[in-house]
């Protein structure tokens, strides 16, 4: 589903990625982890297509066609998703008014018609008991006062209604007390599925003793330096990420 | 032609029209004269007057105008109801260029009480409460629309609302304007009396044809009395090419709330002056401004908060979204007494530029003579953000949609404030196929 293939990108002078390789299926969910500043949030922007990274090489190609030639919406409505770490606020617009708008131009991209007010709500009602989230939530400005597990919440119930096939989530575990993360991690879950591949990138592994990965790989310095399976999320946790920034430096 | 020969011209228009006052009550006499005596002093403003720095009023006091408030003519007044978002049942004054249309306007169902009638008709009143409270708030002294208005009162709105009132249908008042012959200028005029503990919504909404020119020189006063809860709406929404000064007086008694929106839609040459006095202890005013310019408009907010007495609140949140070649000006002067101690006032303008030639002016002034207060003040002036737009491109929206609607939010703000929800709805559809073209 998606290859990428010695990617390399800068945020201004500077590089973050440094020829980044990696492969993934569908139906499966790969963890990224790695220390501060290895580049995994890049490495999310620029699959969505942000405008503030260039990429100054590699290739990567997401069902077959070049991803890195799409612009940011039509790389949604091809099926990729970004759940931020950060989430925007705007007041002014709710997250029903947003999503619905967003909804429709995915579909639109697709082939669907488009969903009037009433079919909307009533997708949107069944994908709010993924996440646990009152609708009157979604009826106030998007994420504008929300908590920190409020803003992810509404991360995953986007996610659920515009039924991505590759999910990206960025750090999707930060700010998230134990109870946000288990319905956070419940609500990503229930997404899983085979045709649907899923990119968890995380500082630490307690996110990935809620959404188990099948192939977990170590980020560091802008390359993949160790691929794995869940065993090695376990392996950093206890060891920390020294370990792996010596075998690195060793290699280079 | 020169701002003194304008106001020249305007002296002789009041001069002609002496004989056509004679009719009217003694006291409504003495006003108009006293309004004359101080507009001759003062005489239109000129951009080197330090409140009027950035706003030159020489296009719009030098049209050719014809006879002041002049005579109704007609011109499809349903679509000026619908101009001005008015409700089409529901106790409302319309007015045509100035002039009162009875056959466009209702008091059904407004409970005992509550007075709704124009100011011509209440000027006459023997019970005097027109002539006591008309002129007392509105700046006659500092400010020559405002006189000019005064000397040339002829018609307008009396709103009381009788103590312990709580009136939940709201009271529109709409001024439609519609080209004449020639240049036409009108004076509205809107008193408005808050009974103590009473409460009420009102909307003052100014509404044109396109087309024309016209000017249309408005001022409300609003007394509020001691803890009445006050929701004034006014809506501007005048012809493209009008020019557009209005005014709002209001005094605010003590614990009393007034929410006042000023919402700018439309006018070659708009100024509002905002002038709220906090008069009585712990009185509140919230003030929620936008202001939406493309073209050439130009769109002026003035606005005065007195903290006169102590524990007042003020809250002020101006935004203002400018296009094409659209100027925007804000200035918000707060005044704390020295004896409004325990003052808090708060004051925010936000506005967004979408184009490279569009123009922002604001200045925020803050006199504070109590030494135990609250002020802060904050003005932005931007784009759009990159990173909401990132956002919202990233969920399927295309460039010109994301911008689209992150322009609808930066207004709803505003109009989301809004307590009717009729009112809401009619602007919240007239903002997204605004921004729809955008």
């Amino acid at each position: 589903m998606l290859e990428i293939r010695g990617l390399r990108a800068t945020a201004g002078s500077k590089e973050i990625l440094r020829g980044i390789d990696l492969k993934v299926e569908a139906g499966e969910v790969h963890a990224i982890m790695g220390p501060n500043g290895s580049g995994k949030s890049t490495l999310a922007h620029v699959l969505s297509g942000r405008e503030s990274y260039q990429v100054t090489g590699g290739e990567v190609t997401y069902q077959g066609q070049d991803l890195l030639a799409m612009s940011p919406e039509i790389r949604a409505r091809e099926g990729i998703f970004l759940a931020f770490q950060y989430p925007v606020e705007i007041p002014g617009v709710s997250t029903t008014y947003f999503l619905k708008a967003a909804l429709n131009a995915v579909r639109k991209h697709r082939g669907l018609d488009e969903l009037d007010a009433m079919e909307f709500l009533a997708l949107v009602k069944d994908k709010l008991k993924l996440v646990e989230m009152d609708q009157a939530l979604i009826n106030r400005p998007l994420n504008e006062g929300f908590s920190g597990g409020e803003k992810k919440r509404n991360e995953i119930l986007q996610m659920a209604v515009l039924d991505p096939i590759l999910a990206l989530l960025d750090e999707t575990d930060s700010g998230l007390d134990i109870d946000a993360l288990r319905i956070v991690a419940g609500g990503v879950n229930a997404l899983r599925g085979k045709d649907r591949a899923m990119i968890v990138i995380t500082h630490y592994q307690r996110l990935l003793d809620y959404i188990v990965p099948d192939f977990v790989h170590v980020l560091y310095d802008g390359r993949i330096v160790k691929s794995g399976t869940k065993e090695l999320a376990l392996e950093l946790e206890s060891k920390g990420y020294d370990w792996i920034k010596s075998e690195a430096a060793t290699v280079h | 032609m020169s701002l003194t020969e304008s106001t020249g011209r305007f002296i002789a228009a009041f001069n002609e029209q002496r004989s056509a006052r004679k009719d009217g009550a003694p006291w409504l006499g003495e006003l108009h004269q006293a309004g004359m005596a101080s507009f001759t002093k003062l005489g239109f403003p000129s951009t080197k007057n330090e409140d009027w720095k950035y706003t030159d009023v020489e296009p719009a006091v030098s049209l050719p105008f014809g006879p002041v408030n002049g005579k109704p003519k007609s011109f499809p007044m349903g679509e000026i109801l619908s101009i001005g978002f008015a409700e089409e049942d529901g106790p409302r004054l319309v007015f045509q260029n100035g002039i009162f249309a009875p056959e466009l306007s209702s008091t059904r169902g407004l409970p005992g009480g509550v007075r709704l009638a124009s100011l011509a008709e209440q000027s006459r009143e023997a019970d005097g409460l027109v002539a006591t409270q008309l002129g007392r708030y509105a700046d006659l002294k500092g400010n020559a629309f405002v006189a000019l208005n005064t000397a040339f009162i002829g018609d307008g709105a009396v709103v009381v609302i009788p103590p312990g009132c709580r009136l939940t249908q709201p009271i529109y008042l709409v001024y439609g304007s519609g080209a004449m012959e020639r240049p036409l200028v009108s004076h509205p005029r809107t008193l408005i009396l808050m009974g103590a503990d009473s409460e009420a919504k009102i909307v003052e909404s100014y509404a044109g044809a396109n087309g024309g020119k016209y000017f249309c020189n408005a001022v409300t006063e609003l007394i509020a009395a001691g803890d009445s809860i006050t929701h004034y709406y006014r809506l501007q929404n005048e012809g493209e090419a009008a020019f557009h000064m209005g005014t709002l007086a209001a005094h605010l008694e003590r614990g009393s709330h007034l929410t006042a929106h000023a919402v700018t839609l439309s006018g070659a040459l708009v100024r509002n002056n905002v002038h709220i006095s906090l008069a009585g202890e712990g009185a509140e005013c919230v003030l929620n401004g936008l202001y939406l310019g493309e073209g050439k408009q130009h769109i002026d907010n003035f606005t005065e908060i007195e903290h006169a007495k102590p524990r007042a609140t003020s809250l002020e949140l101006y935004k203002g979204i400018l296009d094409g070649a659209s100027r925007g000006v804000f200035n918000g002067r707060i005044v704390v007494h020295k004896d409004a101690q325990k003052s808090d006032a708060r004051q925010t303008n936000r506005n967004l530029l979408l184009s490279a030639d569009a123009v922002v002016n604001t200045k925020p002034q803050l006199e504070i003579y109590a030494d135990d207060v609250k002020c802060s003040h904050g003005s932005t002036i931007g784009q759009l953000d990159p990173g909401a737009l990132f956002y919202l491109r990233s969920r399927g929206l295309g460039p010109d949609e994301a911008r689209s609607l992150l322009s609808f939010a930066f207004a709803n703000e505003i109009v989301g404030r809004i307590q009717i929800d009729s009112l809401r709805r009619r602007l919240d559809d007239y903002l997204v196929a605004k921004f729809r073209r955008i």
